[in-house]
């Protein structure tokens, strides 16, 4: 971990061996914090008056009544909708300039020959701020496991990646506040940590298909980045590009159907379908979520709704956690290199850590 | 030159194919361009994420589609 923030630290002043040249790179970083702070402090202020706008533009300019069905509807659209993504313009910016600084070869370098337990903890959290794309899972599994990273380290990798990610924080912060956010974040490290030292517990490496144990990777030939500030912001601007220009619609969308949820499903008619009294309704949410492959952004504003309408926090959030964390496509990606067995154990891990947890909110809230 | 863009096929490994066959069109260099989606010939190249671009053995990218420029600094 030392050696990172050393090499990244430096990485501005090793590539300018002129004085001159420092000092001008000296007063562009001052322009550069100067501007962030004064767009952090726009961002803001806009932020504070989302309420009050929404409120504006549905009762006074729209003329809707407050408390009628399309009025309730609408309102909630118009608020949630800038103030999601808002948070997820924000979030996303700051996840993709720390993101520069963990890449997949250095978070290998960092489990590799770490202990069981200790490297289940760190690989969740690595997991959660290496960028990883889920087409990558394969090459990264035979990377770590022949690295010498244990399988079940691994395997926490692999299921904190998509498990904690950052748009389902801020969506989570954004609809239902700090506590719920929290809760998602502590329990989604717990299965990731637990799920994989489990299976580590079991002994499945020769469960792992034999072409991969034959491998030998030599990761050292890849060029280990040294980036500026410049470009570490460059790749924050470009990950909200990238993620916030793909999510945005699956958000106004699930941001829609949570609205008219809003509006137009009674008090409380949740409570009987997926409420705490139904004790089937938590293996029901995880059953139907395992095979969905949905991304938070559309399935949050959903079940912000639910959550309104009567839904236990716990069922709605294992529902949530089994779309995200296991989905079909990986599972098939990942067969090329686990056999049925190793699989067939990995969902039940964590589709029973995801359990618990559904279990364990609706009995402590 | 021999130029190898891993990836299984994803939008980000097509993306970077393409520009990585633009690049040589325009420089017009002697290349060979080969789309590798095994995942046994990445790891083999000590590859962990995609998409990455491997130039005459040397990879030179991963985990993310290179800009033009970058490109054609590796090939020019």
């Amino acid at each position: 971990m030392k050696k990172i923030e050393n090499d990244a630290g430096c990485a501005s002043t090793v590539e300018t061996p002129y004085p001159g040249k420092n000092i001008d790179n000296q007063t562009k970083q001052v322009k550069y914090v100067l501007l962030g702070l004064l767009i952090l402090a726009a961002w803001f202020v806009i932020y504070k008056q989302l309420l009050a706008f929404s409120g504006f533009v549905t009762f006074q300019l729209f003329g809707l009544n407050e408390g009628s069905h399309l009025g309730e509807a609408v309102h909630f659209f118009l608020y949630d909708t800038p103030k999601v993504l808002m948070l997820l313009t924000l979030v996303v910016f700051g996840v993709g300039i720390i993101r520069t600084f963990f890449t997949p070869e250095r978070t290998r370098n960092i489990l590799a020959g770490k202990r069981e337990s200790v490297g289940n903890v760190l690989a969740a959290l690595l997991g959660t701020v290496t960028p990883f794309c889920s087409c990558s899972a394969v090459p990264l599994f035979i990377g770590f496991v022949t690295a010498g990273v244990p399988l079940g380290v691994t395997l926490s990798f692999l299921v904190a990646a998509p498990l904690v990610n950052e748009i389902a924080l801020v969506l989570l912060y954004g609809l239902l506040g700090w506590k719920v956010a929290g809760l998602y974040l502590v329990t989604g490290l717990f299965v990731a940590i637990v799920a994989g030292w489990i299976i580590g517990r079991l002994g499945m490496e020769n469960h792992i298909e034999e072409w991969v144990q034959e491998i030998r990777t030599n990761v050292d030939d890849v060029p280990d980045e040294k980036l500026t500030w410049d470009e570490r912001f460059l790749r924050g601007w470009e990950a909200v590009k990238d993620i916030v220009g793909k999510v945005w619609i699956y958000v106004v969308a699930g941001i829609a159907v949570g609205a008219g949820i809003h509006g137009y499903v009674p008090e409380g008619f949740m409570a009987s379908i997926m409420g705490k009294g139904a004790w089937w309704s938590v293996p029901a949410a995880v059953v139907i979520g395992v095979p969905m492959y949905s991304n938070a952004a559309g399935i949050v504003p959903v079940i912000h709704a639910l959550l309104e309408k009567g839904a236990a926090l716990g069922t709605v959030l294992a529902f949530m956690m089994s779309v995200i964390a296991l989905s079909l496509p990986e599972m098939v990606i990942l067969r090329k290199v686990l056999k049925p067995r190793l699989i067939s154990a990995f969902i039940v891990v964590v589709a029973s850590g995801i359990l618990l947890v559904g279990y364990l909110f609706n009995l402590i809230i | 030159m021999d130029i190898k863009v891993c990836g299984p096929g994803c939008p980000k490994c097509t993306q970077a194919e393409k520009l990585v066959k633009e690049a040589v069109g325009e420089t017009g260099v002697e290349a060979t361009v080969e789309k590798v989606t095994e995942f046994q010939e990445m790891a083999k190249l000590g590859i962990l994420s995609t998409p990455a671009v491997v130039i005459d053995g040397q990879v030179k990218c991963v985990g993310k589609v290179p800009t033009k420029k970058e490109i054609l600094s590796w090939i020019g």
